[in-house]
Parts: C-alpha cells; structure tokens; sequence
C-alpha cells in the first residue's frame, strides 16, 4: 500500500504526525488500529480528539507524546522527530516537554499531595522540600493548598484529579496530554475541570490535547479532530452536524 | 527519586514489615544455625583446649581423638622423653567411669588423669578451689557444666563424696573446662589415682602430653617422635582439627543444620519474593506513571534496588542482632558455655541476604521494566 504524500506541518505547529500507522497483534490476525494519520496540533489551543470507543484516540495520542510507537509514519514535537531518539533521550524528552493527566490518576500512595504534585521536578532531580514547594504555590492556584499535605486516599476524587492536573503542569511542560478526564465524573464536575484546565493548562505556547467522548463538554474546544475506525473524518472548530 | 522509592516501601507499612520480618527471620535462622553448628562442632576439640599447655600429643598409631583412644604401654612415656626437642613429657589418661551420686544414681562420666607432680593436663582455670587441692589423698575436680548437672543449684560440690567405680572420691575443686561434644561430666584427678579409679588392663597411658623446646616447631617435633617412636604424634592444632573432624564425619550434625540453614533460606526467598511481588504489583500502575511521564529504566532500577537494600540492611541487622541476644540470652546455659559468633558467620548470612534480593530483586525490576508506559492511559 502506498501512503500519498502528505503536505508539510505549519512551521510552529506543537505536534506534526505524519502518516501514522498502528497495528496490534491479535493471536494469529494483525489488527490495523490507525490507517495513516496525519494531524496538526497547535500551540495555545485545547484540541480535542473525540471518536466512539474504540476507534484509536488513546492509541493516537499515546503515539503523539512518545510512549507508543508507531508501526510506520513520524511524530514530529516542537521539531523533533521523537522516535528517532534514542529510548534514553525520549524519556528525558517527555519529562522536558509533556505533561500527563492519566484517567486513573495513579498518584504515589503513600507520598503527600504536594510530592505527588511535585514528581516531574523531583525525577529532574530537583530537592524534594524545593520540588514541594514549587507544586505547592500550583496547588493553591487549582484550590487545594490546604490539602497539600494529604495522602491521596485522604483526598477526594475530585481532589485527587486536582492533584494530577499539578503534577502535569508543575514543570511548565510546552504540550499536556489528558486522556478522559470528565469520564468519571457527573455533568457539573466535568465542565468545572474543563475550566480549570482551560485556565490553567492552556498557553500561548503551550499544547493541550484532549481525549474524549463526552459530548456534553465539545462546546469548551477550540478545535475538535474526530476519528473513526482509525481514520480523520473530521477537523474544525466545531462538531460536524449529525453529532 | 530514591526519596519516593523508600516512601512508597516504608508507606505500605503490612509490606514493609513482611519484607523487614522474612529478612530477619532468614538472617536470623542461618546465622544462629550456623553458629550453633561451629560452636557444636568446635566441642569435639575440647579435650584439646582444656589441656593447653601441651604443645604435642602422642598416641598410640590407632587413636584419632581425644576420646577416642587406644592404651600405650607406660614405656612410651620414656621413649618420648628421649626425643630431642621434647621438653618435657607427661602421661596423660583419659578413661570413662561409672559414678554413684549422692542420690544414688548411676551416672558415666570421664576420668581425666592428669601428671601427678606438674599438674599438667588441667583446664587453664579453676571455677572454684585451686589446682593444688588434686594433690590431697582421693581429690578430683569436677568440670562446671558437670557441678551443675548433678549438684542442683545452691548446693556446693565441694567436699561432696562420689563412688567413682566402687572407690571413694572427694570432689574439691571446679575446673572451668569447655565442654564436651556429647557434655558428658568430667573428673580430673591426678594420674595415679585415676589408675586406682579405672581398673583395667596393663596398658593404661592414653597419652603422652609434649612441650617442645626452644628454638622447635611442634610440627618438628612431632615428626621427630613419630619417626624415633613409632607412636602418632599431633600438633596441637592438628589434633584439635581431628577432634573436629570425627564430629563432622560421624555425626549428622552437618546434614541436619545443613537443612535447617537451607530452609532458612528457601523461606527467606519465599517470604521476600512473595511480598516484593506483591509490592512491586501494587505499585506497578505507578511505575508506569513514572515511566511515562520521564523517568528512566536506570533510575526504576535504581528505585527497586534502593527498596531492597534498605529492606535488606534493617532486616539483616536485626536478624543478627536476634541472633547476638539468642546466645547471650541463654548464656547461662551449660550448653551454650563459650559460645562465640565467629566473624565469618554473619558475612555468609550476609551474602545470603544479597542472594535472597538479588533474586526476588531481578523478578521485580523484570516486571516494572516490561510494563508498557503506554499501558497507563488503559
Ligand atoms: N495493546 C493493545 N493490544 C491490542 N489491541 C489494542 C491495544 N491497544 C488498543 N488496542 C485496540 O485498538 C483499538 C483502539 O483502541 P483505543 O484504546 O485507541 O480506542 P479508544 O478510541 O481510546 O477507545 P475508548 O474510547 O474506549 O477509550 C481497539 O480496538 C483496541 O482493542
Ligand atoms: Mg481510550
């Protein structure tokens, strides 16, 4: 199969992915999740990448931060071509540039909110009592100062979420990357932390990127790609009508 | 990142303590086996180092220890004086005996005669009464653990009666002997009572004890005596070694603490691996979390490693500190009298540690390396 060729990226844009194929091995049969993706993600915009379950927004944006390679095409980030880093530079690379926001969270159990927050600086060997601090002053800006010295299982849900907001912006990352972040939440909660990571995640030189299929939210994005069985069918500021 | 490591080990507090308890208790089982096993062992040489002054012992060509022994005839006393480089050469008897305590009963014990006019072939110390009581008419000294296993505590041994094989003995000292392999009661006495004691054949010097002149190696000495006299003739280390030696070979004290020390360790493994497993599994969304958001293999490894190693430096510690307040809390046992940790003890339970750890240790950063970074956004 030949790809045609794909027009070059914007010169500034956050993230070009070009051609981009994934495929999983299922038993004996290979399952072809992304047919060849190109995408533009730009700075100082929230984009959303929206699509029903199981037509590869999780497997995109794992590719387009670094932690999932592609079987064919390039990821270009802020201009660098991530995987042809090598394993170590890749990882110093997202520690650098990215900022997560996982569904589950994960924080560290048995470390307080402001640590967990303060992980990022800590693992680019910034002194703890230092790195705390820092997440600290973010902690207070997202509302739970007064929680900073809380184990995770003290805190909650919502809290917690709050918690993982910080410790994916505590070192200033140029693109942050949230893979359904109102998923677990009523309709209230949802638009209230698509506020706050409005306020708090989205800058002029900063990428956000937004996995979702919560519809009740779509009206927050500045621009909304939508896959389908692995292929764009759609890129604009607004939901295509039918949806 | 170490920081993180050490509190996410030491915050699952149940974990911690599995992992600090398993650690210990392997620790714990090896050292104290192992130590028991040495000092056990090491009794097999005690009648070597209750006489300490004899440099060489000669023998007749079949004895292999101290209380395993075949007669000389007294002759062999004055060939072995006339060895150049003897010093000085006295007999020496070992023999067993049956006793009739004060209570009536029947008790084996060792007869030890020692040279009448040196006393040489006494412990180093007395517990209790001086060397010179021997020289009274029917004295014999009683070793301690022996004064404690027939006179119960508070009653003094001393000027106590003993039928020592229908002969009247008087206990009048307490020698501070090690004892035996087997701690069977010891009676010192001197030489020619010790004849009147132990009826028996012609032939009755178990040994020649030998102190070498200056300027000659015992080793030479011996091998002169073996070679003028025909009789064997052993180093004082040599023969402590062979005393040794029988114990190991005809015992199945090395096989039984052999298991025991081994079982140590395959709980250790147990315990440790099965703990670490499921720490590491508890944490391993974490983990991931790490990975993805930029930290190294190198430095997840550094992490687990940290983990173990602070999980196997308190918990060794404390297994030897057990250990140290094992044997000097049952001190006061005759059993345990003159124990000692040789050095080499804790380093082999050490490594042993290092091997538990290292294996559960590889098992652990095995999984958290595998996990996909990308397996957090599922
Ligand atoms: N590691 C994997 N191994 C095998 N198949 C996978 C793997 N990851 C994803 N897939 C498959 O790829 C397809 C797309 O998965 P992906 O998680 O990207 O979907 P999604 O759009 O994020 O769905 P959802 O909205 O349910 O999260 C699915 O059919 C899924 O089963
Ligand atoms: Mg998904």
């Amino acid at each position: 199969m030949t790809i045609p060729a794909s027009p070059p990226c914007e010169a500034e844009a956050a993230i070009c992915a070009r051609g981009i194929i994934r495929d999983f091995e299922a038993g004996q049969t290979t399952i072809r999740v992304l047919h060849g993706i190109d995408a533009e993600i730009r700075s100082g915009e929230m984009t959303y990448v929206v699509g029903e379950s199981g037509s590869g927004k999780t497997t995109l944006i794992s590719i387009m931060c670094g932690i999932l390679w592609p079987t064919a095409g390039e990821v270009k980030v802020f201009g660098t071509d991530i995987y042809k880093l090598s394993d170590t530079e890749l990882v110093n690379f997202r520690l650098n540039n990215i900022g997560f926001i996982f569904q589950q969270y994960n924080l560290i159990p048995s470390i307080d909110a402001a640590a967990n927050a303060a992980v990022p600086l800590i693992a680019k060997g910034m002194p703890v009592e230092e790195a705390r601090e820092k997440a600290k002053v973010l902690l207070d800006k997202l509302n739970i100062g007064n929680q900073a010295d809380k184990l995770p299982r003290q805190l909650s849900g919502g809290q917690q979420q709050r918690v993982a907001i910080a410790r994916a912006l505590v070192h200033e990352p140029r693109l942050v990357v949230c893979d359904e972040p109102t998923a677990a939440l009523d309709a209230r909660s949802g638009r209230r932390v698509m506020d706050l990571l409005r306020e708090v995640a989205v800058a002029p030189d900063r990428a956000c990127i937004i996995v979702t299929h919560d519809n009740r939210i779509f009206d927050l994005a500045d621009r909304i790609i939508v896959l389908e069985d692995g292929r764009i069918t759609h890129d604009g500021k607004e939901m295509p009508d039918g949806h | 990142m170490l920081w993180i490591a050490i509190r996410m080990l030491t915050g699952d507090a149940q974990k911690f303590y599995g992992l600090l308890f398993g650690i210990a208790f392997s620790t714990l089982l090896i050292t104290q086996q192992m130590t028991i096993f040495v000092n056990l062992v090491q009794r097999g040489a005690s009648g070597v180092f209750n006489a300490p002054e004899a440099e060489v012992w000669v023998m007749d060509p079949v004895s292999r220890t101290t209380d395993v022994s075949y007669a000389m005839p007294a002759t062999a006393l004055d060939k072995v004086r006339s060895v150049p480089g003897v010093e000085w050469a006295v007999p020496h008897l070992r023999a067993v005996a049956n006793v009739r305590t004060a209570e009536g009963d029947l008790e084996g014990v060792a007869v030890i005669g020692v040279d009448d006019a040196t006393l040489i072939g006494l412990p180093r110390r007395m517990a209790q009464g001086d060397k010179s009581v021997l020289f009274a008419p029917d004295a014999v000294a009683i070793d301690d653990t022996g004064a404690q296993r027939f006179f119960p505590a508070g009653a003094s041994p001393i000027g106590a009666r003993l039928e020592l094989n229908d002969q009247r003995a008087v206990i009048r000292g307490i020698a501070d002997a090690i004892p035996s392999f087997t701690s069977t009661v010891v009676l010192y006495t001197r030489y020619s009572n010790a004849l009147n004691f132990v009826p028996g054949t012609r032939n009755r010097l178990s040994f020649v004890l030998v102190g070498v002149s200056e300027g000659q190696t015992p080793e030479q000495v011996a091998d002169r005596i073996e070679a003028e006299t025909g009789l064997k003739a052993k180093t004082r280390d040599e023969f402590a070694q062979a005393g040794i030696d029988f114990i190991i070979e005809n015992t199945g004290i090395p096989t039984n603490f052999g298991i025991t020390v081994f079982l140590g360790f395959v709980v250790g493994v147990a315990i440790v691996g099965l703990t670490f497993s499921l720490f590491i599994r508890d944490n391993i969304k974490q983990f991931g979390a790490l990975k993805a958001i930029g930290v190294t293999n190198g430095k997840i490894v550094r992490m687990v490693a940290a983990q173990a190693g602070l999980v196997g430096m308190i918990g060794y510690a404390l297994g030897v500190v057990g250990t140290v307040l094992f044997i000097y809390g049952f001190s006061a046992n005759p059993f345990f009298k003159g124990f000692y940790i040789p050095w080499q003890v804790p380093l082999i339970s050490l490594v042993a540690v290092v091997i538990i750890l290292a294996i559960t240790g590889l098992i652990a950063i095995r999984s958290v390396l595998r996990t996909e970074p990308a397996a957090v956004f599922r």
